[in-house]
């Protein structure tokens, strides 16, 4: 442990845009954790004297059509969007990982079958194939979390095939299996661990993704109910106001989704230099 | 909004400037020049399917095409409004292919204009006229729907005379057979045209019909990319009416609010209809636009509730909606003022032969709450509130502030937003407890809204599946009377209907048309369309 | 290579197959009945139950199944509701414009992308690769429909410096004689030059806002290649013997650089298809993302499974082309097979 921690350190002084990055993240999940407490304002309430106001000191990011604060709301949508995308990366990374390591592992016909579905899931239009599913199932929360980890989910387990696979003959999962161990248990017990710093790359650059892949969904209707506070909702509703000089509405919304995603792909890249140095670019 | 003007009109100065700069290149040759003025450009939001409004699942914007390019026997006279502009009007009936006509009391007989043609050259004759009224009876689904709505149902009532008389003999006495007949669906076809291409299983060719013409009427269409224009250019061999003034008409599809609304106020797109009430609150301010806010006759927006549910089959719960609706804040807030309120009358009677009125509701939460206390759920209870996702920018602000008024009276209410070609079938069903929707019918009579949304047929528009035989009584005897005992009947169904509330009406939308100060000539139509023959650009 | 082409294309088919499946299965379960739809508003039940037997739609799903492989074996995709059209003409007509679009996006990004890897890998760790990290990670980080709605905004609707976006060409300028259904290449071909600059000024706007999106993949990539080749003995060996910097970055180390490049640019290629179903919307883009979506909303079968279809081959040809460019730029693919 403590070599990593001092490679961290090295990691940091030689890119001071991971340590913005680590600041951003911490400041997010402060107020996903946070938000609903700090909020100045009750982000779901309506308020017709002060419908579309222009950010002010009472306002900072202004208010929307019906009053609402906006800086509120952004505030609470911290929540839901970081808990859909860590849902549904924990989910894509479930079932990408066993998978892939299973793949990686046995070969043979697991390997086929779990490479063709992740072939079959590249090979369609991701975002329309997220469409999809979110229609069919209905535009819930659990449904957009689901879409996106089946759509993420080929990433996951290429790269856990492939390591899975590097690793099937190592030394200590050859001294695992001869002592005794059952495949699965040498599996899930010795090939899993080892390849889970590479998961956590992959895992914190696909974050940003499945916030980007939520908020087109709700831009085209199909994200969450309203009245819910949601970044990408308050993008599309915004987008209405735009033409009519009302650009705070979409703008503040935007700038933190954009600001999120941001800050977990420079995360990804990271946790990247630091977990993997052989990988780093 | 002073303010947001003024930091507009100086990032406009400097935009100048720089355009300046820049030389914008928007016009290059002279034909494009020339193209320009004598074309009227029509962005919308949602393009046609089919150039046959007697087709199957044919879309609105689809009845403008037919409207501007097909004859129908007779039309429309128009008059003034209130606000000055040009308004159809239904109680006068004008010639388009008939130049004459004489209706007794079983029949109507028509004199078709002899030298009117097709768009190929063929005269248009009575068996043309035949036809096509044969057609509209037979192919079934909305056309044949429409015909029944004037008692014009089967093919023997429309009699070919000679080549220039056509009659249609009446099944009864119905005050809507005229009006019937000017309405979009009974359009004139070139029926040799159409003949040759009906097959033994088409015989009415509505495979061909779909994407090809046979009409006779004021524009020919030029080019059709489905999905993204049509573009109209006028028949200058048009008789059944003043020759139109505007030679070509493109009709572009804009999906987005915002970038059809930068059209027109950079000048780019002349004329518009599907723009968020906002925008034309703030359009009507501007002095390059002209904005044309018209009532939607027959019209209204509202929550309807289903009756056969718990907990609103039982009226006291229903009136307590209807006096928790914030209806003001939905006029200012959602509609920016631009609709006529239907709530807050002085009582909630009967105020007039017309409709929609006003009644006699208002928020009152107090109220409100005494009522639910009365029907037995003084903790309130939980329900949904759907809505077409594909009207979302009314809908869901509206249903917002309409789950948070009726929190207040303890109804715990979850939005439901359902996609467009959904939301057809979920109305079929009839098992949403609370909706809120528009309906507007296109013949302007109370009871042909009645007989649509409150009668016992139940008809997919009775969207709450209210039944009440009193009602229905009430609506039958108007349909069929005139005089004090029709004024009776409306008067009696539109109290019951204030009463029971199975519907709570919100407002009366404005169809609203944004267009460049040049272009003149703007009528309202029942059918809610454009009519580009009366349009003038100079 | 041959063989290699042709294997890659062997387990390419499974992979269509079950798209075919899937997209069958999906668009079933989509809410809403195109029966009811089609009937209008004012139909009674049986005439919708007349129009669900008259579109198959009462018949057991596997049933229906079997006719649409039957139709799709005839190449019949159906027809939309919505526009009324076969769907197939309607594909082809729109394809175009989406890969002008995208093809157009690709290369401005190639062409930015490219030099700030290379730039970053030769200046690495200095303030100028940070610059270029955080300016394509934040490209990357942009909704897409936001940068287009807000360019659209700016640069149309304030400083007027773009034409309106009203789809691939002013309203009043006729589209170029049709050669390949790329107005910039009909256009040029055809010496029509005023067709060519508005069409130009059309695509600028989309396509620099989906270029912007996919900056970070290519940029990364090329830098962290570069690095590795300029870390390896050949370079080394050609910096002693004294062949100036440029020689070695420009004509050693990026030639053999480029190789992961052009692995890259196929998965950036399918994610700008992706994004351009949103980028069409905002522009009205009259390509077969906008289309898609449309049907999707509507619950229109018919053009969902062309459009998915189209991308699905769409994707394993372009994957081919790759393997292809591949094996022509590295002689070593060659000899592997």
């Amino acid at each position: 442990m403590l070599p990593l921690l001092r490679h961290a350190r090295y990691v940091l002084s030689e890119n001071p845009v991971t340590g913005i990055a680590f600041g951003l993240f911490a400041l997010f999940l402060f107020a996903a954790i946070l938000g609903p407490v700090l909020a100045p304002y009750n982000p779901m309430q309506s308020n017709a004297a002060m419908a579309l106001k222009p950010p002010s000191v009472a306002h900072w990011f202004g208010t929307d059509q019906l009053g609402r604060d906006i800086f509120s709301r952004v505030l609470v949508a911290t929540r839901l969007d970081l808990t859909i995308a860590f849902a549904s990366v924990i989910l894509a990374f479930f079932l990408g990982a066993l998978s892939g390591v299973a793949a990686g592992y046995f070969g043979g016909w697991t390997d086929r079958i779990v490479g063709r579905l992740a072939d079959t899931i590249m090979a369609f239009p991701l975002f329309v194939l997220a469409m999809g599913i979110v229609a069919a199932l209905g535009n819930e929360v659990i449904n957009i979390v689901i879409a996106t980890a089946i759509i993420n989910f080929p990433l996951y387990a290429r790269v856990a095939r492939a390591e899975a696979n590097v690793r099937r003959d190592a030394g200590f999962v050859e001294a695992a299996r001869l002592s005794g161990n059952g495949e699965t248990r040498v599996l899930l017990g010795h090939v899993l661990p080892n390849i889970m710093p590479i998961m956590m790359v992959q895992m914190s650059l696909t974050m940003g993704y499945a916030i980007l892949n939520a908020a087109g969904l709700s831009f085209i209707g199909l994200g969450v109910r309203p009245p819910a506070a949601e970044w990408g909702i308050m993008v599309a509703e915004g987008a209405n106001f735009i033409q009519s000089g009302e650009w705070w509405i979409a703008l503040f919304p935007g700038a933190t989704l954009m600001l999120a995603v941001f800050c977990f792909n420079l995360l990804g890249d990271g946790l990247r230099d630091i977990i993997d140095p052989r990988m780093r670019t | 909004m002073g303010l947001t003007m003024k930091r507009r009109s100086f990032i406009r100065t400097t935009a100048a400037a720089s355009a300046a700069v820049t030389a914008a290149p928007a016009i290059w040759s002279e034909a494009k020049a020339q193209a320009r003025n004598e074309t009227l450009l029509l962005v919308t939001e949602s393009p046609p399917n089919s150039m046959d409004i007697q087709g199957v699942g044919t879309n609105r914007p689809a009845y403008e095409v037919s409207w501007n390019t097909y004859d129908r026997l007779i039309t429309y006279g128009a008059k003034k409004d209130a606000n000055g502009n040009d308004h159809y009007d239904y109680t006068k009936l004008e010639p388009e292919l008939a130049t004459d006509w004489n209706v007794t009391p079983t029949s109507a007989t028509f004199k078709l204009r002899k030298d009117a043609k097709f768009h190929d050259g063929t005269p248009i004759t009575a068996k043309d006229v035949k036809w096509s009224f044969d057609r509209a009876v037979s192919v079934g689904g909305f056309p044949t729907f429409q015909m029944a709505a004037g008692s014009l149902e089967k093919k023997e009532q429309f009699v070919v005379v000679d080549d220039n008389t056509f009659r249609v003999d009446f099944l009864r006495a119905d005050k809507l057979t005229m009006p019937d007949i000017g309405v979009p669906v009974p359009v004139i076809m070139n029926s040799e045209l159409c003949k040759k291409n009906a097959t033994a299983t088409d015989p009415w060719a509505m495979e061909w019909l779909k994407n090809n013409l046979a009409a006779g009427g004021a524009y020919k269409i030029e080019r059709w990319q489905p999905g993204q224009e049509v573009v109209f250019a006028r028949n200058d061999d048009w008789k059944n009416g003043p020759m139109p003034k505007v030679r070509r008409v493109i009709q572009r599809i804009i999906p987005s609010a915002g970038n059809r609304r930068a059209l027109l106020e950079r000048g780019d797109a002349d004329i518009s209809f599907d723009l968020p009430s906002k925008d034309f609150a703030e359009l009507k301010t501007s002095p390059k636009l002209t904005v044309i806010g018209t009532p939607i006759e027959n019209a209204m927006m509202y929550l309807g509730m289903n009756v056969n549910q718990k907990p609103f089959d039982n009226v006291k719960v229903r009136q307590a909606v209807a006096w928790a609706v914030p209806y003001q804040q939905i006029m200012d807030s959602v509609m920016f003022g631009q609709a006529i309120p239907l709530f807050g009358g002085a009582d909630n009677k009967f105020k007039g032969v017309y409709w929609p009125q006003k009644d006699g509701y208002k928020t009152d939460i107090a109220k409100a709450k005494a009522l639910m206390a009365e029907a037995g759920y003084p903790n309130g209870f939980e329900t949904t509130l759907s809505f077409d996702l594909g009207l979302a920018s009314t809908n869901e602000p509206l249903t917002i502030l309409v789950q948070e008024s009726l929190a207040q009276i303890g109804i715990k209410s979850t939005i439901n937003k359902i996609p467009g070609a959904n939301w057809r079938g979920e109305l079929l069903k009839k098992n949403m407890p609370m909706i809120t929707n528009a309906f507007g019918g296109w013949l302007n009579y109370p009871e042909y809204f009645f007989f649509w949304c409150y009668h016992g047929q139940n008809a997919v528009f009775n969207t709450m599946g209210y039944k009440n035989p009193t009602i229905d009584a009430l609506i039958d005897k108007a349909r069929f009377t005139t005089g004090p005992e029709y004024e009776a009947a409306v008067k009696g169904f539109i109290d019951i209907a204030f009463e029971e509330v199975p519907r709570v009406p919100i407002f009366q939308p404005l169809l609203n048309v944004a267009m460049q100060k040049n272009v003149t000539g703007y009528r309202y139509w029942f059918h809610r369309q454009l009519d580009y023959r009366q349009l003038v650009k100079s | 290579m041959l063989n290699l082409l042709l294997s890659r294309l062997a387990t390419a088919i499974p992979s269509i197959v079950g798209v075919v499946i899937v997209t069958f299965i999906l668009t079933r379960m989509l809410p809403g009945d195109p029966a009811a739809y089609f009937a209008g508003l004012a139909a009674s039940p049986q005439a919708i139950a007349e129009i669900r037997t008259k579109l198959g739609l009462d018949k057991p799903l596997p049933e229906q199944f079997v006719a649409y492989i039957g139709d799709l074996l005839h190449g019949n995709l159906g027809n939309s509701l919505s526009t009324g059209q076969p769907v197939v003409t309607e594909i082809a007509t729109r394809l175009p414009a989406s890969a002008e679009l995208t093809l157009f996006a690709l290369i401005l990004a190639v062409a930015i992308a490219i030099p700030l890897g290379v730039l970053a890998a030769v200046k690495q760790g200095t303030w100028i690769d940070h610059t270029c990290r955080i300016v394509t990670t934040a490209g990357v980080s942009l909704p897409v429909f936001f940068t287009g709605l807000l360019f659209a905004y700016v640069f149309y609707y304030l400083l007027q410096w773009a034409p309106a976006p009203t789809g691939r060409l002013d309203v009043f300028l006729s589209a170029p004689t049709h050669i390949t259904g790329f107005y910039l290449i009909d256009s040029a071909l055809t010496g029509n030059l005023e067709a060519f600059w508005g069409a130009l000024s059309q695509l600028a706007l989309p396509a620099i806002s989906m270029a912007i999106f996919s900056l970070a993949p290519l940029a990364r990539m090329t830098r962290g290649s570069m690095l590795a080749v300029l870390g390896s003995d050949f370079i080394r060996t050609a910096r002693a013997s004294g062949l100036s910097p440029r020689t070695v970055v420009f004509t050693y180390a990026f030639r053999n650089a480029v190789l992961p490049v052009i692995t890259t640019l196929g998965m950036v290629f399918s994610f700008l298809l992706g994004a351009n179903v949103l980028i069409e919307t905002v522009f009205a883009w009259p390509g077969i993302g906008l289309y898609a979506v449309n049907a999707l909303i509507t619950s229109d079968y018919a053009p969902v499974q062309g459009f998915v279809l189209t991308m699905a081959v769409l994707y394993v040809v372009l994957n081919l082309t790759i393997d292809f460019l591949y094996g022509l730029v590295d002689p070593r693919v060659r000899l592997d097979s």
